[in-house]
């Protein structure tokens, strides 16, 4: 896209406020294609920031992670970053903080868990909570 | 086309539903959605005889209501397809949400609405309450006097919508049981024909095409929508020129003329009945009978009742004195749309005729030659006044003591 949708006028838009996902055709393999090697359109919810919904946050600890991919599975705005197969983080500008991602998470301790917002994700990382023994709540 | 061609007589014997069906065929629809309501259900069911026979080869899905009609459409129209759809009054009601998705996502889809009365009380019969129910959706709005014309606009309106200027729904209005259900001779065009004129599909950004990912249906706020609705505006306004040239186009093809703004008698007329649908062609008999009694009445009517062609009727009625403008449908506490819009296009004119609104023919009500001769004899002498001798509003033809509002 030529110009931004910020500068454009009544008559420039697009018939039935159709948004578009990606800059050209997509003429290659998107499922074996990176996000960060897509082109996408600037009205791409890619592009837009709605992160700023969430109240509480995930933050993620890498020691306990296995891996198994739950959270990515379950997030429902993709907020989870996952790279062959790997964990790599939760995507802030995207996370909307519904901590469903905590819930499905099967260690023990959980790899994840919901602080708040304001909270330092280093300093999160200090007050993880010791193993759980059998039949502990 | 794969499906079987239909071999047609040079004349048959239509009625409006029929017209609708044959025209939907022809059109070769790709989806065609499917929920019957008196007096329109013959369209749907005409065309799904066809669809069981063979001559028709894109889907006909049954839904669970009119909601679910018209969101079919929808869907399918995004998707990419040719979409239509039959309604009438209450079903007509309850797509109204989804009729204003169609034309804000711009999907040129064609609804044959077979206008009737909105309940209550309840009534099958026609009058123009649902077109008028409608007229703000965003929908190009067509008006048939008659089964020809049925036919002919409902063809058309496909090619008008689908027009890359415009790329907005169409409504193919008729008379319910007046047109749909009158049996009358209709010339149509050999199936080819028919579907040259309109031509193939044309889709934009059709959600099917996997190389162009693209969302529809999208929530914009008050940074977009108000954006969005001045193209939504402007591209109803385009619809004029491109009308007119699908009225050129097809006059030429079968010699039937039509006009944004359908007029008779005229030229040199005093007065003039402003009404839609099948009450104009009763309404130009009594003209004609009126010229002995020395009454030069005219009779006009907007083919297009949306967009509302205000500068054509301005032109038209500049040397009219007085005018009935004629509304069919209840007008719940103030004067008629007909009226309303008629005298939006004469207040800022030079020339501005005295004008009388009428109520009439709700709920399927007869309105008689005898009945119009005495409205036009009322208006010559408004005519010769110079002014409306009465109210301004009265509901025509009402039994008990005569109901008239709106007096200066
Ligand atoms: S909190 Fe919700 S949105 Fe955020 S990463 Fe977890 S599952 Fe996704
Ligand atoms: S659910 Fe927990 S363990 Fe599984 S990948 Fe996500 S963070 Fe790691």
């Amino acid at each position: 896209m030529s110009k931004s949708i910020k500068d454009m006028g009544w008559d420039e838009l697009v018939p039935g406020a159709a948004l578009y996902s990606f800059d050209s055709n997509v003429d290659y393999l998107m499922a074996e294609t990176q996000p960060e090697d897509r082109t996408y359109c600037e009205t791409n919810s890619k592009n837009a920031y709605v992160g700023d919904w969430r109240v509480i946050k995930p933050v993620w600890n890498s020691e306990l992670c296995i891996d198994c991919q739950n959270c990515w599975v379950f997030c429902p705005d993709t907020a989870i970053i996952s790279r062959e197969k790997e964990m790599k983080g939760v995507d802030y500008d995207h996370c909307k903080g519904c901590g469903i991602c905590v819930q499905v998470c099967p260690t023990n301790p959980k790899s994840l868990l919901m602080f708040n917002e304001t909270e330092k994700n280093e300093d999160a990382l200090t007050k993880w909570p010791e193993k759980k023994k059998k039949g502990e709540e | 086309m794969n499906s079987k061609q239909m071999e047609l007589n040079e004349v048959e014997v239509w009625d409006g539903n029929t017209c609708n069906a044959q025209a939907l065929r022809q059109a070769s629809v790709d989806v065609v959605a499917a929920y019957p309501i008196t007096p329109s259900t013959n369209t749907v069911e005409n065309y799904a005889t066809f669809h069981a026979n063979g001559y028709v080869d894109g889907e006909f899905i049954m839904v669970e209501s009119e909601h679910a009609a018209m969101s079919a459409c929808v869907g399918a129209a995004a998707a990419g397809g040719r979409v239509a759809t039959a309604t009438s009054s209450q079903g007509c009601a309850l797509m109204v949400e989804v009729l204003y998705q169609c034309s804000g996502m711009r999907l040129p889809a064609v609804l044959c609405l077979v206008n009737r009365a909105l309940a209550a009380p309840l009534n099958v019969n026609g009058d123009h309450s649902d077109m008028y129910l409608t007229r703000d959706a965003g929908w190009i709005q067509l008006d048939s006097f008659n089964a020809q014309n049925a036919y002919d606009l409902t063809l058309m309106a496909f090619k008008i919508g689908e027009h890359m200027d415009v790329r907005l729904p169409v409504i193919s209005n008729q008379d319910g049981f007046l047109t749909s259900h009158t049996a009358q001779t209709v010339r149509p065009l050999k199936d080819e024909v028919a579907y040259n004129f309109i031509g193939d599909y044309v889709p934009v950004n059709a959600m099917l095409d996997f190389s162009k990912p693209v969302t529809h249906g999208v929530q914009t706020e008050h940074d977009w929508h108000f954006e969005h609705k001045a193209k939504q505006h402007a591209a109803l306004q385009a619809a004029f020129p491109v009308v007119e040239e699908v009225f050129k186009e097809f006059k030429e093809l079968t010699g039937r003329e039509y006009n944004i703004v359908e007029t008779h008698n005229l030229e040199g007329a005093d007065v003039a009945i402003i009404c839609l649908g099948t009450t104009y062609e009763t309404a130009t008999i009594a003209a004609d009978e009126l010229k002995e009694e020395g009454i030069k009445a005219a009779v006009v009517s907007p083919r297009l009742f949306r967009p509302f062609p205000l500068t054509q009727l301005a032109q038209k009625l500049q040397n009219v004195k007085a005018i009935a403008c004629m509304d069919r449908s209840a007008p719940g506490g103030t004067v008629g749309a007909l009226y309303n819009e008629v005298a939006g296009a004469l207040i800022n004119t030079e020339a501005r005729p005295v004008m009388r609104n009428l109520i009439y023919g709700l709920g399927g009500r007869d309105i008689t030659v005898h009945e119009l001769k005495d409205i036009f004899r009322d208006l010559a002498k408004d005519a010769e006044n110079g002014k409306i001798t009465g109210k301004i509003q009265r509901l025509h033809g009402v039994r008990g003591p005569e109901l008239s509002f709106y007096e200066l």
